[in-house]
């Protein structure tokens, strides 16, 4: 993995500034060194959670998990002071990274689990939370034992435990690790997972900001966006904005993986050109390959193809082109990859993960799954398109389903179905996969049979 | 109230709703799944989806959920737009992906609601090529079978078990489209409300299994409206019968008392109806002792004959009907009439009818009861004893929840909100016995205290709430009784619930006076219930029947022993379940003839000289009175067969043949209960608990059948060809037909629940105000108890402490849910349930005895000698211990003596059951939890 990035006034680094490209973890006195804690000690010796509140706000900061809610206005929500009942507050940080092609969030915890951690404290300390959890997927074994070791050193020098830095403050925080299901990474369905309950994501209303764990005022965060915190606190909210390209704020985590020459994760301005961020940073397609489409944020979000390529990567821009930033870790598809079969690969991933709730997604994902791997294995009908395009219109509509699983794993495939059709049509006339020459180890029937 | 317009209609509807109750209001067919009006909206299914427009300009709308979206001003839908409609028709054909199409074998067919939104929706053609998942079934015990390939995972089972009934034992275990509702291995279901799966499922997964086994479709069964006769709480049925069979009971909705749920005591206890031992013609005893089988007309006049000879004294029953008791009592003078109860619970359930019409409390019904946000249970066993109360009671402890949803503006439908809102937040509830109830998890406190030391608590509490400190209470019991008397005066709605199962006059007073103490101490702001259970579904009847003047057992003991007492006439009552053996002996030892009406063998009846075969709750009319004070009509199912009569019957045609005065006027049951009306003030509104036989709707008798009845002309071919004239009936509006209305009927009246379109029990909403809410027609029943001015506690005392002993154990009765009634236990299914009788035993006796479950123990009081099987329960209040009341083999034993305990050593104990995955090789297939049908 690359994380090198040449350093120009247009390109701090911010939150891989303590990973170098030999990637060795930082510890509390390295962190420390680094102006680690800074913002810790600054917010103890004098600011409000109100203050706090307001820096965030004025800092445009949007949530890094996929969804880019603004992440002042989230916490703003939460019952402050008088307004809120007695009892517990908590800020859990979704650690859960399961979207496909996404390894961003690793990298932070892996080699800076303390910039996290103040990153928390300080989110924690703006909701007056008194619990805190890393809810972190089970298989990331390398940064829970990083972060458990960081726990521990913060409890040690009081930045964790009762009366943080003699504020007055109190934050207790856990690691849990999750048992694995990608549904986790919905916050509601996250809190039923660790309240110990089935992971089905919850109706909303009420958000959990009012009503979250154990029916408590909850935050869920992702890691990057709370990775931000100690840095907008310390530097200021003018010094955050500035760092962006575009109309959004900070600093981004881009990645990228395929048949690209230098596939990893750069830490970019946010609103880096597409172009950019493919021909630069990952270097460009393998030789003989061509670029045929990619998928911005992750397995869930809509294709774009080569006309796209000069778009800048922020919120607005991706969403104004038919797809969604998500976590801004693209998947590359080059021309020799059977598009279906990259469908069919994703739909069988969030099939197998849909948490079997709601009847659109429980039974159509399964579906259109048998439906790809008939077309995919040379067995598809002409009538299997429409089959899918009315797939697309049943489950791939916020509010149709219980929530945004099945209408996620439906936008690559209602991408492909507009910019890959004739790859769809082939499949059927000519009763198999025309790639299939070009990839001989998949062999779909097989594993559609086992599946 | 907000206008919303569907489908460009405007209608004002209440505000608070949800969409698809209100859809369903407004009589509109919208088809769901998931949502039930008792538990609530959680949105899986997606079935009742709509679209809603955000003003008039937007013409495509979003599609949302009718049961997860309230009701909004001038809200723009559209329900039969086809953006929704194919919506809903691609819902129902996901749901077919996997459904096996077994329609023809399943137990479910023609009641089903997934067939039924199936065709509402008009899915039809199937256009997945895959291949169906299959899952394997459970064993699951003798009441439920389990079918998981028909699931179509809309959770409302595992809703109702553990959301709703407190269940642990099933789950949904597994993910995506292998969801499975199943346990964590094959078993029986734990839950004594496991049968209300059968209901609540919206097809074939759960099915009755003792029906299944002898399958009828809904279509066939013959039905009339019934009250259970399992218990005291009264909840109405629905029985269904084909070929002079009862194949099941259903519930029958009733706003007030059981609503959608009955517990599996009701359910699956009336297969007594159809037991071996049932008496089919009477009979006369022989010199050798067996018995002739006699003509009913021979039989009337050789008991005329008998009760011409001499003084007749006559012992009714809690469990025989109002009517039956009322003429018996005629029969023989009130002087020489018993109500056929023990001694001492004859004279606790007096005190019931006396606390409950002189208290300021009310007694609620379970409606009422749902609503409380307090409780307090003094020494009743409620989920053993009257478990459908014990389920008001759980939904009671939600008040809480309900409280915190209101203020952050949660309607009261939005189940999964709610929940996740309160957790495990409960109103306080208080549950004070002799051990452990399985109402424990909703607890705030639970303890286990000696039946005087209940009492005492109870004062205590009282005195507490009047401001006083009860003199001399031991320091823990007034720190509780402080505990439990603040949370009760900051209840809205606090509830006592108390009852005679401990056989204990002052539990009951100490009930009563904590009542009172409430309304004493803010009489205006509080609605204070007072709930008392009595043990049997008439307990409250023949007491009120009886009005105190009866005779109990020792004075029918003493006048039987001076001769006073030529022939008894017992109705429905086998007295050795009443009173020691040794003086039901003596007593049929000094009168010289015994005549005995009942249903089915028992001791008793072995002993008569004459024997009337009586016809059961299912076979014949009658009123009950229930715990709460509530008279309820149950009506003949089917024709009794052979000479069975209702015992009503047999005594008013008894007093015909001896020329009694007035019995010629009391030929017909409307006569009967005028009568009964009539003389018995208390009684003087028992008609109005529902129409007399002259009721016509539309100038037409009320069907027992429903309109698809089949094979009337066939179904007795294999005995003759030529069809029976239908059977007639003239002491009740229902006839024997198909022929009739059933539409607009008082819910007193209403045989089955079936509207066009829905042929399952979700046709219900279709003959209610609103969804969830009452009949249109009326909630059956009329309270004939009403409250007072004030319980006179002046006379009673507060019980000395309970001291262990050294030398022996008090003996305390504890009930089974399946076991300790009379009657259920004889229906097959819940036999096996029962197990046998025990004596249950704390772990630091069962320690120093040396015994551990499953061992014997010989209980040994005064000459009696009983061996029974060891249950230890650590729970158990100390220095006593317990038997299973009403089981056989523990009939012997008396609640209250004092008895010594000692181990059986030539005790064989009993193998555990074996199950399927635990035993592949069982003998027994049946028991075997793998039917190895899959479905392709």
């Amino acid at each position: 993995m690359d994380v090198s990035s040449t350093k120009t006034p247009m390109n701090e680094k911010v939150l891989t500034r303590n990973i170098g490209p030999d990637l060795v973890p930082t510890d509390m006195t390295a962190y420390e060194a680094n102006g680690g804690y800074r913002a810790l000690h600054k917010v103890m010796s004098g600011m409000s959670s109100n203050d706090c509140l307001e820096v965030i706000k004025a800092s445009n900061l949007r949530g890094r998990g996929g969804a880019g809610f603004p992440t002042g206005m989230k916490w703003s929500f939460v019952p402050m002071g008088e307004k809120c009942s007695p009892g517990h507050k908590y800020l859990v940080c979704n650690a859960d990274e399961m979207e496909p092609g996404t390894f961003k969030d690793r990298l932070l915890m892996e080699c800076d689990p303390h910039q996290l951690i103040e990153g928390m404290i300080l989110a924690a300390y703006t909701i007056q939370a008194d619990l805190s959890y890393i809810f972190i997927r089970g298989e990331y074994v390398v940064a829970i034992e990083r972060l458990e070791q960081a726990l521990v050193d913060c409890y040690k020098k009081g930045y964790l435990g009762e009366n943080i830095l003699g504020s007055g403050y109190d934050l207790e925080m856990h690691v849990h690790t999750s048992a694995g299901r990608y549904i986790c990474g919905e916050e509601t369905a996250l809190i039923n997972a660790l309240e110990g309950k089935r992971a089905n994501p919850r109706a909303k209303p009420p958000f959990p900001q009012v009503s979250g764990l154990w029916g408590r005022p909850t935050i869920v965060n992702n890691v990057e966006t709370l990775c931000n915190i100690s840095h907008i606190i310390d530097k200021g909210p003018e010094w955050f904005q500035s760092l962006g390209l575009g109309e959004d704020a900070g600093t981004k985590l881009y990645g990228a993986s395929g048949y690209v020459k230098n596939p990893g994760c750069w830490e970019l301005p946010i609103g880096t050109p597409v172009r950019e961020i493919l021909e630069q940073h990952a270097g460009g397609m393998v030789e003989g390959r061509k670029l045929k489409g990619f998928l911005p944020g992750g397995g869930s979000t809509d294709f774009l193809v080569e006309e796209h390529l000069d778009l800048p990567m922020d919120y607005g821009s991706i969403g104004a082109a038919g797809s969604r930033m998500g976590t801004g870790t693209m998947i590359i598809l080059d021309d020799k990859t059977c598009p279906v079969g990259m469908v069919l690969n994703l739909i069988r991933f969030f099939a197998h993960e849909s948490c079997g709730f709601c009847t659109p997604c429980r039974e159509g994902l399964p579906w259109t799954r048998q439906v790809l791997e008939d077309i995919e294995a040379g067995r598809g009908r002409k009538e299997d398109l429409e089959t899918l395009l009315r797939q697309v219109k049943y489950i791939g509509a916020i509010g149709n389903t219980h929530c945004a699983l099945a209408p996620g794993a439906m936008e690559p495939l209602q991408s492909a179905l507009k910019y890959f059709q004739s790859d769809f049509e082939a499949h059927v006339e000519q009763g198999c996969c025309p790639y299939a020459s070009d990839i001989k180890a998949l062999d779909v029937k097989a594993q559609g049979e086992s599946a | 109230m907000p206008t919303i317009y569907i489908d460009g209609t405007a209608y004002e509807v209440e505000a608070g709703k949800n969409l698809l109750e209100t859809c369903l209001n407004l009589g509109l067919d919208l088809p769901y799944f998931c949502w039930h009006p008792s538990m609530g909206s959680i949105g899986s299914c997606r079935q009742c989806a709509m679209v809603q427009y955000q003003n008039e300009e937007d013409i495509r709308g979003r599609i949302v959920m009718g049961c997860m979206t309230p009701v909004t001003e001038g809200a723009m839908l559209s329900l039969q737009g086809e953006t929704a409609s194919e919506f809903r028709k691609s819902v129902v054909e996901s749901l077919m992906l996997n459904h096996p199409h077994d329609c023809p074998v399943c137990a479910e067919g023609g009641e089903c609601h997934l067939q039924d939104m199936t065709v509402m929706v008009g899915h039809r053609d199937r256009r997945y090529r895959g291949k169906k998942n299959t899952h394997r079934n459970q064993y699951l015990g003798p009441l439920i079978n389990h079918e998981m390939n028909r699931c179509i995972s809309c959770y409302r089972c595992v809703r109702f078990y553990r959301d709703y009934a407190g269940g642990t034992d099933l789950a949904a275990l597994a993910s995506h489209d292998h969801v499975y509702f199943g346990r964590h291995k094959d078993g029986v279901l734990q839950s004594e409300f496991a049968g209300n799966l059968v209901e609540v499922c919206p097809t074939g997964v759960f099915t009755d299994k003792p029906l299944l086994n002898d399958y009828s479709r809904k279509w066939d069964l013959q039905s009339a409206p019934s009250i259970c006769v399992s218990c005291a709480v009264g909840c109405n049925t629905s029985p269904g019968e084909r070929y002079g069979k009862l194949k099941r009971i259903q519930n029958r909705f009733n706003h007030e008392v059981n609503g959608y749920f009955l517990c599996d005591r009701g359910r699956f206890g009336a297969d007594f109806v159809n037991s071996d031992s049932r008496l089919s013609f009477a009979g006369v005893r022989q010199e050798d002792g067996s018995y002739r089988a006699i003509k009913a007309d021979d039989a009337l006049s050789e008991v005329a004959s008998l009760c011409q000879q001499g003084t007749v004294a006559g012992v009714g029953s809690p469990r025989a009907s109002v009517e039956a008791n009322y003429l018996l009592r005629r029969f023989v003078g009130s002087k020489h009439f018993s109500t056929g109860m023990g001694d001492l619970e004859c004279a606790l359930v007096r005190q019931v009818v006396d606390t409950l019409s002189q208290t300021r409390a009310i007694s609620p019904s379970l409606h009422q009861i749902e609503s409380a946000d307090a409780v307090l249970i003094l020494g009743e066993d409620v989920s053993n004893t009257a478990p459908r109360l014990a389920l008001a009671l759980r939904q009671a402890a939600r008040s809480k929840a309900r409280e915190l949803a209101a203020d952050m503006r949660l309607e009261p439908w939005m189940d999964a909100a709610i929940r996740n809102l309160a957790q495990d937040q409960y109103s306080p509830v208080f549950i004070v016995g002799v051990h452990e109830s399985r109402l424990n998890d909703i607890a705030a406190r639970s303890v286990s205290l000696a039946p005087d030391d209940i009492a005492r608590l109870g004062f205590a509490v009282a005195a507490e709430i009047a401001g006083r400190r009860l003199d001399g209470v031991e320091t823990a019991i007034a720190a509780l009784a402080s505990t439990i008397a603040s949370a009760l005066k900051a209840a809205k709605n606090p509830i006592i619930v108390s009852g005679v199962s401990l056989l204990n006059a002052s539990v009951l007073e100490s009930a009563a006076a904590v009542a009172e103490a409430l309304l004493s101490d803010e009489p205006e702001e509080k609605n204070v219930m007072l709930s008392l259970s009595v043990p049997e579904c008439n307990s409250l009847g023949v007491a009120m029947v009886d009005d105190g003047e009866g005779v109990g057992f020792d004075e029918l003991a003493e006048r039987a022993a001076q001769g006073d007492i030529d022939t008894l006439v017992v109705l429905e009552n086998d007295l050795y379940r009443r009173v020691p053996a040794e003086k039901i002996d003596q007593i049929l030892g000094d009168i010289k003839r015994l005549v005995v009406l009942d249903s089915l063998d028992n001791a008793t009846l072995s002993k008569s000289h004459v024997a009337l075969p009586t016809a059961t709750f299912a076979e014949s009319e009658g009123t009950l009175i229930s715990s709460e004070g509530r008279a309820q009509r149950y009506y003949p199912v089917f024709v009794a067969e052979d000479d069975r009569l209702a015992s009503w019957q047999w005594l008013s045609e008894l007093g015909q043949v001896l020329g009694l005065w007035g019995f010629d006027q009391l030929a017909h049951f409307d006569q009967v209960e005028q009568a009964c009306a009539q003389d018995m003030p208390a009684l003087s509104n028992i008609a109005f608990a529902a129409p007399n036989h002259q009721f016509r709707s539309h100038g037409l008798k009320i069907p027992r059948q429903p309109a698809r009845y089949s094979g009337r002309t066939a179904m007795r071919a294999n005995v003759s060809v030529h069809e029976p004239q239908q059977p007639t009936d003239d002491e009740t509006p229902l006839s024997y037909s198909m022929e009739g209305l059933s539409v607009g009927l008082p819910s007193s009246l209403m045989s089955y629940s079936w509207s066009p379109g829905w042929n399952s029990n979700q046709s219900i909403q279709k003959f209610q105000h609103e969804a969830g809410g009452a009949i249109k027609g009326g909630s059956a029943g009329v309270r004939l108890i009403t409250s007072g001015l004030g319980v006179d506690l002046h006379n009673c005392s507060v019980p000395k402490p309970f001291q262990p002993s050294d030398t022996g154990f008090l003996l305390v009765p504890v009930y089974r849910v399946f076991g300790s009634d009379e009657l259920s236990i004889q229906a097959r299914a819940i036999a096996e349930l029962a197990g046998d009788a025990q004596v249950i035993i704390c772990s630091d006796d069962a320690n120093k005895l040396q015994v551990a479950d499953g061992d014997g123990v010989v209980v040994i009081a005064g000459d009696t000698k009983v061996l029974l099987e060891v249950l230890v329960d650590s729970s158990l209040a100390k220095g006593c211990v317990g038997f299973t009341q009403g089981m056989p083999g523990a009939e012997t034993l008396v609640a209250g003596s004092m008895v010594l305990l000692q181990k059986s050593e030539d005790w064989q104990r009993r193998k555990p059951e074996l199950i399927a995955t635990d035993n592949p090789n069982a003998p027994n297939p049946e028991h075997r939890g793998v039917s190895g049908v899959s479905y392709v």
